[in-house]
């Protein structure tokens, strides 16, 4: 009987990889859940986030003396409700998270593909730009850009895109480099494909590997900055539910108040946490160094 | 070895200038006329107006600007800050010494810890420890470090009381500034306790900033060792009947070590980003809480001039590491 192999589809060869990873499922999963939050904050919240309470200033989370199961994680300084300001809070993150890994990934990867196939004097003045930009500590940076343009979440993303990008115009431009000196590179050329056929089609395909582990590093690399601008007064400005603004908030109820500080950060701990295992597994996945191993 | 450092300090020189650029332009890149965002809402007259705009030679054309800028940094003139109306190079270099220490001790701690736990990590392969170790990393590599310092003050400081809140030294030692290192300082002044208050407020700090490097330094290590492991001198060396510490400790970490260093070189940026959270939580005077606070009273000489000294530091310790590097491994230098 004649046996027939059939190479399995990448998404299952993918899947295979990265499932033997069981931090990264376990990262995965909670990033689903994260994501549902996200999308359905305004269903799954039992209160408005910015409604202030007045009579129930403060209260402890429902299982300590003096809580109760009408705010089950107690309630902040003006009497919100820190349930739901922590759902909601997810979704300004996992809006951070996408808009700046879409802004500067597309913006880095066009960059970077433009400094891999361009004249060498091109290529360099990329790079040193790109340098010049490494050299700033990337929170200083974010931190002076964003007082330029003003404190706010949409204004902190860009300056957190800007500091990302350097990043993916390095890996990008690296991965061309190398790809170009390949066979299958040159008969496209010598069959004729046109430069932007050979950039996007023929060379790109083959460079996403190591950006899309990039991609999942600084997702979390950008909530938890937009968290640390937030908490600095210069990321979204109260009410707004962000994490790190509600921990600045709570700065000063630290030793009175513990709920207050304690799940917002829990929140952004877990949240990148999850990512990074991810990152770690897809990493693992699709590293074809590491894959035989 | 010359033509490496040569060809190093010829990638270097063209980064400073962009730097010098950027924080040039900054000020001028301010939405609305510079001089009336620095007035802020008082309003000036306009004998004041054209005063101060000849005085930051916003008159002059952006060329001559930028030439008179470049010449005054490369002499070390920063300009004043317009709130102390001290130089911006003096401000720096006073406080500098603080941010160092800090730095200093938590890379110490972060070295101190994730070494040994990366070598443990990768020498238990698979087992419980290697797993115990790396989650732990893992955790801390994702640590929002502003949430954590508070989490220790609630712990150290508010429960435990063992631990100052803020500050580097309490308030009822006094003694002059010799080397900026409050630990040095404190020893020379000669004051019963003054040392160890300085060293209580040290210690929840640099717990705080050293927690990233510590998990990159873990894990860079055991990724180091395992690469290093499967070599086949280290095979040989264990076929010659060594010990496996003499072959773990000797042969295969000397050879680990070198990517760890470059990593530990460059997390200099790392750890300036962290300290300007850590030092704004900890009240801890350094150049991290300096250009927060400068940021807030829109002091603007002073976060040019701080934007740009921290870039050059973080540049220069970059380009050493890099000599450093190719010094070491020869295989950097020929390519």
């Amino acid at each position: 009987m004649e046996t027939v192999t059939q190479k399995p589809g990448w998404l299952r060869e993918f899947w295979f990889y990265f499932s033997e990873n069981r931090g990264a499922v376990f990262g995965l999963w909670i990033f689903v859940i994260f994501l549902i939050v996200a999308l359905g904050a305004d269903f799954i919240a039992p209160y408005d986030p910015v409604i202030q309470y007045r009579d129930n200033l403060l209260q402890p989370p429902a299982w300590q003396e003096g809580g109760s199961w009408a705010f089950p994680l107690g309630t902040d300084v003006v009497g919100r409700d820190m349930l739901s300001r922590l759902l909601h809070g997810a979704r300004y993150s996992f809006f951070v998270g996408i808009v700046v890994v879409v802004v500067a990934a597309s913006g880095g990867i066009m960059i970077g593909l433009l400094a891999g196939f361009a004249p060498k004097w091109v290529d360099t003045i990329i790079m040193r730009v790109m340098d010049i930009v490494l050299a700033f500590p990337s929170l200083l940076l974010a931190l002076v850009l964003v007082a330029i343009l003003g404190p706010s979440l949409t204004n902190a993303m860009i300056a957190i895109a800007i500091v990302l990008q350097p990043h993916y115009v390095r890996l990008t431009r690296a991965s061309v480099k190398s790809e170009l000196t390949k066979d299958y590179v040159t008969s496209a050329k010598v069959v004729g494909a046109g430069f932007f056929r050979q950039m996007f089609i023929t060379v790109l395909p083959n460079c996403l590997a190591p950006i899309i582990v990039q991609a999942a590093l600084s997702f979390s690399t950008a909530i938890l900055d937009a968290a640390a601008l937030g908490f600095l007064g210069m990321g979204a400005q109260p009410p707004t539910p962000e994490w790190g603004t509600m921990l600045a908030e709570a700065r000063e109820f630290i030793l009175r108040a513990w709920w207050v500080v304690t799940f917002p950060g829990l929140a952004i701990l877990i949240t990148v946490l999850a990512i990074n295992l991810m990152g770690d597994g897809l990493r693992d996945a699709l590293d074809p160094k590491l894959k035989r191993s | 070895m010359i033509k490496f450092i040569l060809s190093r300090l010829l990638t270097f020189l063209p980064t400073f200038f962009g730097v010098t650029l950027i924080s040039f332009g900054f000020i001028r890149v301010l939405p609305g006329d510079p001089i009336i965002v620095m007035a802020g809402e008082r309003g000036l007259s306009e004998e004041r107006y054209n005063a101060l705009a000849a005085q930051f030679g916003f008159d002059r054309p952006i060329l001559t600007q930028y030439w008179e800028y470049l010449t005054g940094v490369l002499q070390g003139d920063l300009g004043n800050s317009f709130v102390t109306k001290k130089p911006v190079w003096d401000e720096f270099f006073a406080l500098f010494p603080a941010t160092l220490e800090l730095s200093l001790f938590a890379m110490f701690f972060a070295v101190a810890i994730g070494l040994p736990a990366g070598v443990i990590a990768a020498v238990n392969r698979g087992k419980f420890l290697d797993r115990a170790f790396m989650s732990t990393a893992l955790v801390g590599y994702s640590m929002p470090i502003f949430w954590w310092a508070l989490l220790m003050i609630i712990v150290f400081s508010g429960y435990l009381g063992i631990t100052p809140v803020s500050g580097r030294i309490s308030l009822l030692y006094y003694f002059d500034n010799v080397t900026g290192f409050m630990l040095i300082d404190s020893l020379l002044s000669g004051q019963k306790g003054a040392f160890s208050s300085a060293l209580q407020h040290l210690i929840l700090p640099t717990i705080v900033l050293g927690t990233i490097p510590l998990a990159v330094i873990a894990r860079q290590t055991r990724s180091a060792m395992l690469e290093v492991l499967s070599e086949d001198y280290i095979r040989t060396a264990k076929a010659k009947g060594l010990s496996t510490t003499r072959v773990n400790g000797l042969h295969a970490l000397r050879n680990a070590l070198i990517p760890v260093i470059t990593v530990i070189g460059l997390s200099v940026g790392t750890l300036l980003a962290g300290a300007i959270l850590t030092e704004t939580i900890f009240s801890w005077p350094g150049i991290g809480k300096w250009m927060v606070d400068s940021i807030f009273r829109r002091d603007y000489p002073v976060v040019q001039g701080g934007l740009l000294l921290i870039a050059v530091f973080v540049m220069v310790v970059n380009l050493i590491v890099d000599v450093l590097y190719g010094f070491i491994n020869p295989k950097i230098r020929k390519s």
